[in-house]
């Protein structure tokens, strides 16, 4: 069932993946692209379980239905962050977030 | 090399290339379809590891809605044309240092760790599965996390709505005392 492809081959992708979305989590300045970036980190972990689910433990399911449960909270995350984003818009009209510090003081 | 081999390394360069992409270019809309691509390709990757409902999933509610939502609030809050000025040098190479360092060490640690596989009889994923295990309250249930993310679905969707309503905009000289 399970082509030649080793499990380190998915791991590897994903953790490139991973590390790549960290570094648009550093260094991005607009609030968008942060959200981005973040899908990216959720996508690897997605990609992480399901490769153990299905090279390790092939017998179960839990690497499938917490993958799922992951992309259902991820998309609530991106409709609450999106509203945010818009609202922050409104108030500021931009949305870099060196500009949007009025709750700091 | 089989077909499926050809298939896993064509998605993994696409992967890799667009979610560089996806964090460096400097027009936003292209970052948002090179996400694009990202996410269709994990679809793909899901297929070649035969969890066909999960890489439906993924096409339909992130391909096709976290994105359409990304690229609707671009058209709202920025101007196409934009692009972002260039990173100052010093900060992109330390971030870069930083986040190859820490590739680095999770890939040898992965390269390094023999993994052992369950020798139990890999299970069917079918419909039938999925259904059963969603609202299973038994060994194998789901159903409490089901629960709990509906209520998690509606809070965020009132959350939404209620935070994106049109509140008071900000007089001229408070905006001035902010910048």
């Amino acid at each position: 069932m399970n082509s030649g492809i080793p499990v380190e081959y998915y791991l590897v992708i994903a953790t490139i993946m991973f590390f790549t979305g960290i570094y648009g989590f550093i260094t991005r300045r607009n609030l968008i692209t942060i959200l981005m970036s973040s899908e990216l980190i959720l996508n690897s972990v997605n990609i992480n379980f399901l490769a153990f689910n299905r090279y390790l433990f092939p017998g179960n399911l839990d690497g499938h239905f917490f993958s799922l449960f992951v992309i259902a909270v991820a998309a609530a995350e991106a409709a609450v962050a999106i509203a945010i984003i818009i609202s922050i818009y409104r108030r500021f009209s931009n949305i870099n977030v060196e500009n949007v510090n009025e709750l700091k003081y | 090399m089989e077909g499926r081999d050809i298939m896993f390394f064509i998605f993994a360069v696409v992967i890799i290339v667009f979610s560089v992409l996806t964090v460096t270019s400097r027009r936003i809309l292209r970052a948002a379809v090179s996400l694009l691509f990202v996410l269709i390709s994990t679809a793909g990757l899901y297929f070649l590891l035969n969890y066909q409902f999960l890489a439906a999933v993924q096409l339909t509610l992130y391909a096709g809605g976290i994105v359409v939502l990304i690229i609707f609030s671009i058209l709202l809050t920025s101007q196409i044309s934009h692009k972002f000025e260039a990173l100052d040098w010093k900060k992109a190479i330390f971030s870069a240092l930083a986040v190859i360092a820490g590739a680095i060490v999770v890939i040898t640690t992965i390269l390094k760790h023999t993994f052992a596989a369950d020798t139990a009889a890999a299970l069917e994923v079918n419909m039938d599965v999925i259904g059963k295990s969603l609202l299973g309250t038994g060994a194998n249930g789901y159903v409490l996390p089901f629960e709990v993310i509906s209520v998690l679905l509606v809070a965020a969707m009132i959350g939404a709505i209620v935070i994106a309503k049109k509140g008071s905009p900000v007089k001229e000289e408070e905006k001035k005392q902010i910048n």
